[in-house]
């Protein structure tokens, strides 16, 4: 893709409206200069997903996302036929041949491969397929080429970007992370959270959303089960948006989603004086 | 079985003796089938074995029925030398085994404290075999299946073979295939107890968490003195005593102090995404606790919600006027499911059978858990 340095990339990010510190920002770049997967690990609600997003917003491509749950297989991501159609095909008679590209399903990682503009590939939530289904997406990202038995080999058109990202439920093969760059995204400073909630919530009172941030924060550094997320950040400070900047303590649920970890919070007086 | 026929030499000896190292063999069976496999080559070896296991090993040998017992008639009609006492025998059976079929069957029973460093050597191929039983779950992934599955819901239609198969009856899906639901393994979590109390246990319950990581795919193993340490990727690899010692490295408090609510806190809080639902978390400890019992019960009933089953291996427990009497274990029991003992091979294989689902409620931890849950 087409910018010249991390930069230049992180602006292209911040035009989407994702504010992208020095390390993500250089990853990336990376990842689109040197033709490897990028994957990006971090705490649930940092913006793994929204960065591959922004990333093909900001560089013109289309975004083709694979979500991966248990089970997941071939059929599942690479192509699967239309069985109703083939037999319907085959009832009727029709002479022409039942594996053909005509009754072909292409799934979201025969898409990337077949496309013909800048593609960004987002393999979400890799940790929740199986090893399995890892050892063919090894094979997929080493050559971006798979056979179909009925059809042949389809190489990729050319090179998509291809992001993967894993909530770490479980280890990744390190052959897999072998072959990607790796990043791993912390929760933002105050500072930046506030940017941020600023670059969502275009209009909010910088008084309410340092509030909302410092608040945060102070959660963040806290012993608790769950620590909340920037998205639960930008959330929060909708809630006391929509109630008119009321107490903190009282919308708590909106960032806290665990019961001990609320009441710690008020047994503690965490939030006292923010 | 010289005597009966069969040629038997040198090197049958020796197969027969890496056979036995390479099965269970402290599993009559397993030692049964290894050593017929190794000095067995003709079909008339198999009856000569037989005998000559019998003779042996003093049990009934699985392929044959005991003989009938002579009845009276015949053992007066026959000559005295030929029959066999029939009190002695039934005394010998109950008692004594001549010979044992391995070293290893002897050492069932051993406390892991009183182990050589032989004999916990010796001990690994079984921990390896007891380390490939454990929990499984239906998965999400499928399979071709020949029939159709007993219960509705069991299979789905495998269109994509149908298919296939219907071009030979010129497009009409007469041949039905299905697909059903493979199995896999439920993912496993060890908390391994190395402060000083657990001494004598820890390195053998530690060798058995290594094979388990090295032979089950979702295996976490932690360990704990007064803070917690993840050894998981210590422990892998192929060397079982490279990975124990980098284990031990890793673990920097090993044999001082215990404090396992905070462990536990850390667990739940650090690695909560690692144990993921519907794991099986297995807690080794003495349960001598210096910490504060109520943190411990709190953090117990937290890994309880979130784990799909919670079992405590104690070796103190093995112990027959063992009370769990101490702070840390009367706070932690109300949330075990399975309260075992897990201080010999014995015990170990108790813990395999519960993995496996098979023992379902029988050592129930703590009857209180019925009344709070």
């Amino acid at each position: 893709m087409q910018f010249e340095n991390p930069e230049a990339f992180r602006e292209a990010l911040a035009g989407q409206r994702y504010l992208a510190d020095r390390g993500l920002a250089t990853s990336v770049y990376l990842a689109a200069e040197l033709g490897q997967p990028l994957l990006l690990e971090g705490e649930a609600g940092v913006g793994k997903t929204e960065v591959a997003k922004a990333l093909a917003a900001a560089a013109g491509a289309r975004l083709i996302r694979l979500q991966c749950h248990e089970g997941i297989d071939v059929h599942h991501a690479l192509y699967d036929w239309d069985y109703a159609r083939q037999l319907l095909h085959l009832r009727a008679g029709d002479e022409t041949p039942l594996y053909s590209e005509r009754f072909l399903l292409r799934r979201p990682l025969l898409q990337a491969l077949e496309a013909d503009e800048p593609v960004v590939l987002l393999i979400d939530e890799v940790d929740r397929s199986d090893d399995e289904f890892e050892a063919f997406l090894l094979e997929f990202l080493s050559d971006f080429q798979v056979s179909i038995p009925e059809l042949g080999t389809v190489g990729a058109k050319r090179r998509p970007l291809v992001v993967v990202t894993s909530n770490r439920t479980r280890e990744l093969h390190d052959a897999l992370k072998r072959r990607c760059l790796y990043h791993w995204i912390d929760y933002p400073t105050p500072a930046r959270e506030a940017e941020i909630v600023h670059a969502r919530l275009p209009g909010v009172a910088d008084q309410v959303a340092e509030r909302v941030c410092r608040a945060v924060a102070r959660l963040r550094g806290e012993e608790l089960y769950k620590l909340p997320g920037v998205g639960e950040t930008i959330a929060w400070t909708q809630a006391l948006l929509a109630l008119d900047d009321a107490d903190l303590e009282e919308t708590l649920g909106v960032a806290l989603k665990v019961r001990e970890d609320i009441e710690r919070v008020r047994e503690r007086g965490v939030l006292e004086g923010v | 079985m010289r005597a009966g026929g069969a040629r038997v030499g040198v090197d049958e000896l020796l197969a027969a003796h890496r056979a036995l190292r390479a099965v269970d063999a402290a599993d009559r069976d397993s030692a049964y089938f290894a050593l017929r496999a190794a000095l067995c080559s003709r079909r008339e070896d198999l009856a000569v074995f037989d005998a000559a296991f019998e003779a042996g090993f003093a049990q009934q040998a699985p392929a044959q029925p005991v003989p009938e017992p002579l009845a009276d008639v015949a053992s007066l009609v026959l000559p005295r030398a030929g029959v066999p006492q029939r009190e002695t025998v039934v005394d010998v059976e109950a008692d004594v085994v001549p010979a044992a079929w391995s070293d290893v069957e002897l050492l069932r029973d051993k406390d892991f404290a009183d182990y050589t460093e032989e004999e916990r050597r010796l001990v690994r191929g079984i921990m390896g075999s007891l380390a490939r039983r454990g929990p499984e779950r239906p998965s999400r992934r499928t399979r071709a299946s020949h029939r159709r599955g007993a219960q509705p819901h069991a299979s789905r239609p495998d269109l994509r073979r149908t298919v296939r198969a219907s071009l030979r009856h010129g497009g009409e899906p007469f041949e039905r295939h299905w697909r059903e639901r493979g199995e896999r393994q439920r993912p496993l979590v060890f908390v391994c107890d190395v402060s000083g109390s657990m001494e004598p246990y820890a390195r053998l319950l530690l060798q058995y968490m290594q094979a388990c990581v090295a032979a089950r795919r979702r295996v976490e193993a932690f360990v704990f003195g007064t803070r917690l340490t993840r050894v998981t990727r210590e422990l892998r690899g192929r060397d079982p005593d490279r990975a124990l010692e980098r284990a031990s490295t890793a673990a920097a408090d090993w044999s001082g102090g215990t404090r396992i609510g905070e462990a536990l806190a850390t667990l739940n809080r650090e690695h909560g995404r690692r144990l993921g639902r519907g794991a099986v978390v297995v807690l080794l400890s003495d349960g001598w606790d210096r910490g504060d019992p109520d943190e411990l019960a709190e953090e117990m009933a937290r890994l309880r919600r979130c784990a799909r089953r919670l079992v405590w291996l104690n070796p103190l427990k093995a112990h027959p006027d063992y009370e769990p009497l101490t702070r840390g274990m009367r706070a932690a029991l109300p949330h075990v499911d399975d309260f075992l003992a897990g201080n010999s091979l014995a015990s170990l294989e108790q813990l395999a059978r519960v993995l496996e689902g098979g023992l379902a409620s029988a050592d129930r931890g703590n009857p209180a858990r019925e009344g709070d849950g």
